[in-house]
């Protein structure tokens, strides 16, 4: 629903100046002076009809502000409010001008006529001029007092308009005091608006009192009021704290008619004033939500596709915490042929909640319908959906009915793969190796189903999933090897980054199970990656390979075969109900409306600015190349420096329940980070290896990573890489200066399957102080000269020669000494997302500094 | 709390722009929210901030459009273009400061002071209304479907037709199975008053006697009229509705709904479309549809047409559909069509991706629920000739059917 495209447009409309518009101008000039033109009134009301079509369109008009301000002058009404909109609009650049129009509005004050003086009265206040505040109080005065409803209820929203004018000026009490009394009003809006004006000048006091005699004053005239003022009575009386349990039960019943209204502002408002006067009374809460399901299924058959919309997210919100409410109306969410996806895809995920034994065989063949979908979005939602209900299905699984319908489920996605599409290929395998890591007794028909699929596949998301079960179960794959040995040799014609290192891994653990026919093209794969391959990233996870090669088969295998799954992720799936108070503050605000805006976009896979990182599955580097604080480590005598080891592997388990997404955007200037950096900081630098100490909403964290080489890493290289994982770095110190800083900071997303996504933002400094004894090697020609031990070969990165130094030189230093101390801080605190976002950053540390050979 | 509202064309062009808080707009740029619903070709956008209600705004927003349709007559980008004096006046009297304050017509009514543009282009449409040689045809006594596209404000000053519609408006959403078997089936139902009296002190609509509401309740002799849930407006009363099913109210100028109800899934009556496709690969790689679908309509003695209606077909290529267009369609006939198709590559599993059959249709004079207006009386007797109409029409919301 938030548009980003009109923004865009009101720039434009801003900044660009229609053709002729001067002549424009002169042109409407001419007209309004003209006397003939005035002493018509037909003719003179037609010229400023003009100037504001003009205005509207964008055209500059503001140079006719004198000739308007005379236009006001006039009997004609018509003629008075189109003056008065043009007016309003350019007030504020005119101050001078503006208090011409001053005596003519207060002489309209005193009109006969009550349309003119709450006319007056309301354009007097719209102009916004501090310096006419002094002109408008006394009318404004006058108007509370008026007979007619029309002025008061302009004279009582003025005042709210004069505070927020001069917010730091003095509340007048007796104007405080009068709109109390206005409350009383007869006429239901004026009493609307003294809550309005009250709520806005009692800002600071925190709004107007709602004591037990207004509450129940406004609850008596509750029914008076429109649905605009009833929405708005409700919302105010949501601050009111019942004194007693019987008091609440009054209320609450006075409600009743209210929460079942036919009109969905009214029956929102009524809800969220019962969540919150009752947070203790869960029955009550409960009882009250299924009471409204009536009426928000209604809403969700409305005319207004928006508000359908509208309903669907909230009725999302309210399976969170009962998810059988709408269990036997799974009917109403089935989408209608032409609805626009947005709403199709909103119903799908509905629907995958409501799976139960009744429904599911319906609920199937309804899904099944929509995977061919034209647009393939919403063809994608509805294979995704496809299988979330799968893996519930699987979940249930104990029971007979439970197997039967996901072995159904997989039927289904099989017989899309037949259909040779590009996009569904790619969903259903994407979706087939999320499918198998939480349910693995699903694998024998992935494996079977995944055979040949390659030809259709085109995308890059759609190819790594595919290459991933590949290795993974490549030894129940029959044609495994020959399909990698398609993606082997077009490899240099391979574009995608992510492609290419999960052929890496892909080709590696199909090489352990079958040897024989996977030798050869591993070896050129390998070597092509090495000698050939520009990219930094492909290139070290290339030499990794090669070394742990080297190290053994045994090594390669514990490094390589990690967990195939997880199926303790499917009970999240099938997660406790949620307590209403979790989301009550967000129901009937634009929140639930953007959650789903943000999971549809962390679930569109492939977006440029998202990678993520998804560690539920074994491929992606942080968790193979992982080479954490652990003492045991380094000290391994490996001649790699990265070893995997089980301890580091237990701190990233507890960040593998949630796949992690890194965000560059919304972008940080420097300011605004050094603001947030300087916040007071809890942090103690003691010695240890992980120090936390968590504030309220914040969360501070140090901790050493080892990868001395990193100042021989230009910070251009460093930039890129962090940039390649989505990690911004803000500022770092000179090239191979002492000590060593980096700026840095992300935002990271992450999705649960249906829950809201959760997002922090990570600011980060790495310190860098060299204490360690910095020996001076020589370098020829970006091979380095060995001194010393064997395993402290390196290579010097191509980036680190070309920036310009020396080139020549290279420090090298003491492993078991140094580190790079890394801060962190993060709002709000996520702690598993911290740790998610620590291991990215330590993986692409040792990734540069692991440059030797 | 709504901070602006703009009315954009589809390219994105300014229509109408209306800042009720500038001052808030600079300071919380970020915070600000825009939402928008589309109606008549034309964006709405409210600006506002992420705490205020969706429903409300949205709401607001449809109201909004609600309004600008009865003073200008129709919705679309010529209208508001040629009425933006009006609509400003309009918004200025309907948002103050950001707040609603009224969108009651009838308050509106002696605020607004600008009079509409009608934009009615000559079309020929119009002429089809016209009986041949004057003659009094059938659809003479049927009111046109454009008769209460007019701006409201025009019975005042022309002084002629003060009419007053009540339509009966259905949408069903029906899923047919591809074994013929119904799945599901929707009817959303309202009785929308559009009334073009300057003033009309009580208006009293009776409906079928046999209707009922909820799966218990069974009234009359005849076969019951059931809806599953029923809501009405504030301003209707009730006090003869359970004994009656009289609906007693004063109806404000302009549009608006008076009752709305549902009915899941038990509809009195067959779905009123059948399908019987055959669908299969030729020789030649040419996919090859057959249909033949029928209209299970009581068969109507008047408008029987017996040649066969002028149909027209059209592959559309972008959304990748075979659209089949029939005019007229009586009751109780059969229509077939067989659609060859070229597919490159076309497969046995291809066949999984035909369908589903999604009719889109109007039915004039039938409700699905078989609700009926007994009655629809004004008092006190209005002076001079005042025209009272009952419109039927059932749309499909979705009708689909898989294959």
């Amino acid at each position: 629903m938030i548009k980003a495209r009109l923004t865009l447009f009101r720039l434009s409309a801003a900044t660009m100046p229609y053709l002729g518009s001067e002549d424009t101008v002169r042109e409407l000039r001419r007209a309004l002076c003209n006397p003939n033109v005035q002493s018509d009134q037909l003719r003179y009301r037609n010229a400023i009809l003009k100037v504001i079509r003009a205005m509207s369109q964008g055209v500059d008009v503001s140079g006719l502000f004198s000739e308007m301000v005379k236009a006001c002058a006039t009997v004609d009404i018509v003629q008075k409010k189109l003056v008065y909109v043009f007016l309003c609009s350019y007030a504020t650049l005119n101050p001078e001008l503006s208090l011409l129009v001053i005596n003519t509005l207060r002489k309209d004050c005193q009109d006969p006529n009550p349309m003119v003086r709450s006319l007056a009265l309301r354009n007097m206040t719209n102009l916004r001029l501090p310096s006419l505040v002094e002109y408008v109080e006394q009318p404004l005065t006058a108007g509370l007092k008026d007979r007619a409803a029309s002025v008061r209820r302009v004279a009582v929203l003025g005042w709210a308009k004069l505070h927020n004018l001069q917010t730091n000026s003095e509340i007048d009490a007796a104007v405080v005091n009068e709109l109390y009394s206005l409350l009383r009003d007869p006429d239901p809006v004026v009493m609307v608006n003294c809550l309005r004006a009250l709520e806005e000048i009692l800002k600071e006091e925190g709004g107007v009192a709602i004591n037990k005699p207004i509450t129940h004053h406004l609850l008596n005239r509750l029914k008076e009021c429109d649905i605009w003022g009833q929405c708005e009575v409700l919302r105010t009386l949501q601050r009111y704290r019942p004194q007693s349990e019987d008091e609440l039960f009054d209320i609450l019943s006075l409600l009743d008619a209210s929460l079942v209204s036919p009109h969905p502002p009214v029956m929102a408002a009524t809800l969220s004033l019962f969540l919150s006067l009752c947070p203790g009374v869960p029955a009550v809460s409960q009882a009250a939500l299924e009471r409204v399901r009536g009426p928000l299924l209604a809403t969700c058959g409305s005319v207004s596709r928006e508000m359908r919309f509208t309903a669907l997210c909230h009725i999302q919100l309210l399976l969170r915490s009962l998810p059988g409410l709408m269990g036997a109306h799974y009917k109403r969410f089935f989408c209608g042929y032409a609805e626009p996806a947005y709403i199709k895809q909103r119903k799908m995920q509905v629907l995958v909640e409501l799976v139960n034994d009744d429904n599911v065989a319906m609920l199937l063949d309804e899904l099944r319908g929509y995977c061919t979908d034209v647009n393939t979005d919403t063809a994608q939602a509805a294979i995704s959906a496809l299988v979330s209900s799968c893996v519930i299905l699987c979940g249930l699984g104990a029971g007979h009915i439970g197997r039967s319908y996901s072995d159904r489920c997989l039927e289904i996605l099989i017989g899309l793969l037949g259909l040779k599409q590009e996009h569904i290929t790619s969903a259903v395998v994407q979706t087939m190796r999320d499918l198998v890591w939480v349910c693995p007794q699903c694998s024998d028909t992935v494996c079977l189903a995944v055979e040949g699929c390659e030809e259709t596949l085109q995308d890059g998301q759609g190819r790594q999933a595919l290459l991933w079960l590949l290795g993974v179960y490549g030894e129940r794959v029959s044609s495994a090897p020959y399909t990698l040995e398609v993606f082997i040799d077009g490899v240099r014609c391979e574009a995608s980054l992510g492609v290419k290192m999960e052929l890496l891994t892909a080709s590696m653990r199909l090489f352990l199970c079958r040897p024989a026919e996977m030798q050869d093209m591993l070896g050129r794969l390998l070597h092509y990656c090495i000698e050939e391959e520009t990219d930094i990233c492909v290139r070290d996870q290339a030499l990794l390979y090669y070394r742990l090669l080297h190290c053994g088969i045994e090594e390669t295998r514990k490094v390589l075969q990690g967990r195939r799954s997880d199926p303790s992720l499917g009970v999240l799936i099938g997660r406790p109900a949620e307590p209403i108070s979790q989301w009550a503050c967000s129901f009937n605000t634009l929140e639930p409306l953007r959650q789903g805006a943000m999971e549809t976009e962390s679930a569109s896979r492939g977006s440029p600015e998202h990678v993520t990182f998804d560690p539920k599955r074994n491929n992606d580097p942080s968790d193979t190349l992982n080479c954490g604080h652990d003492e045991e480590a380094l000290h391994s005598g490996s001649d790699s420096a990265i070893v995997r080891t089980d301890s580091t592997a237990d701190v990233l388990g507890s960040s593998l329940t949630v796949p992690l997404s890194l965000s560059v955007s919304p972008a940080l200037s420097p300011e605004e980070f050094e603001l947030l950096w300087l916040q007071p900081q809890v942090l103690h630098t003691e010695q240890g290896p992980e120090k936390m100490k968590a504030d309220k909403d914040c969360v501070c964290v140090e901790e050493h990573v080892r990868c001395p080489e990193i100042l021989h890493c230009s910070p251009q290289s460093l930039q890129a890489a962090m940039q390649l994982v989505n990690i911004q770095t803000l500022a770092f110190t000179p090239p191979h200066a002492l000590p060593l800083r980096v700026y840095l900071y992300t935002h990271t997303q992450r999705a649960r399957v249906a829950v809201t996504p959760h997002s922090t933002l990570i600011l980060g400094e790495l310190l860098y102080t060299g204490e360690g004894n910095q020996k001076v090697g020589q370098v020829d020609g970006g091979v380095v000269v060995v001194e010393g031990r064997e395993d402290e070969q390196m290579k010097e990165g191509e980036q680190a020669t070309a920036d310009g130094l020396s080139g020549r030189d290279t420090g090298r230093t003491d492993r078991e000494q140094d580190g790079v101390k890394v801060t962190l801080k993060q709002h709000p605190r996520d702690e598993n997302a911290l740790k998610g976002f620590l291991s990215i950053l330590t993986t692409v540390l040792h990734t540069l500094s692991s440059e030797s050979d | 709390m709504i901070s602006q509202v703009f009315i954009l064309s589809s390219k994105g062009d300014h229509l109408i722009y209306k800042d009720s808080l500038s001052v808030f707009l600079l300071q919380s740029h970020k915070d600000l929210h825009f939402v928008h619903v589309r109606q008549g070709g034309l964006y709405w956008v409210a600006t506002t901030t992420a705490d205020s209600s969706p429903f409300t705004v949205v709401e607001f927003l449809n109201r909004l459009t609600a309004l600008v349709k009865d003073y200008c007559g129709t919705l679309s980008e010529k209208s508001v273009q040629m009425n933006f004096a009006l609509i400003y006046e309009l918004l200025d009297e309907v948002v103050d400061y950001g707040y609603v304050q009224t969108t009651s017509s009838d308050v509106l009514k002696n605020f607004i002071q600008t009079e509409a543009v009608s934009s009615r282009p000559f079309s020929l449409f119009d002429l089809s209304n016209v009986g041949l040689f004057g003659a009094e045809t059938q659809q003479n006594k049927v009111a046109p479907s454009s008769a209460s596209a007019r701006p409201i404000q025009s019975s005042r000053e022309q002084g002629g037709k003060s009419e007053i519609f009540v339509d009966v408006i259905e949408r069903m959403s029906v899923v047919i199975g591809s074994n013929g078997v119904l799945m599901k089936a929707d009817v959303q139902g309202e009785i929308r008053v559009k009334c073009y009296m300057p003033s009309c002190s009580e208006m009293r609509i009776g409906l079928n006697e046999e209707f009922s509401i909820g799966k218990s309740q069974l009234r009359g002799y005849g076969a019951a009229v059931r809806v599953d849930e029923c809501s009405f407006h504030q301003a209707v009363r009730l006090d003869e509705f359970d004994s009656h099913r009289i609906l007693r109210l004063c109806p404000s100028q302009g549009e608006q709904t008076v009752m709305q109800y549902q009915l899941s899934d038990n509809l009195p009556s067959a779905p009123p479309f059948r399908l019987f496709p055959t669908i299969e690969r030729d020789n030649g790689g040419r996919l090859l549809m057959y249909m033949k679908l029928r209209c299970d309509l009581p068969p109507k003695t008047l408008s029987q047409e017996l040649s066969s209606p002028d149909q027209s077909a059209e592959l559309k290529p972008q959304s990748r559909a075979v659209v089949w267009e029939i005019p007229r369609f009586p009751g109780g006939t059969q229509l077939s069509a067989l659609f060859k198709l070229d597919v490159p590559g076309l497969s046995s599993a291809s066949m999984l991706e035909v369908g589903p059959v999604g009719l889109s249709f109007e039915l004039p004079k039938i409700t699905a629920t078989g609700l009926q207006v007994r009655f629809l009386r004004l008092s006190p007797v209005q002076p001079g000739p005042s025209q009272r109409w009952v419109r039927y029409v059932t749309h499909s919301d979705s009708y689909t059917i898989r294959v």
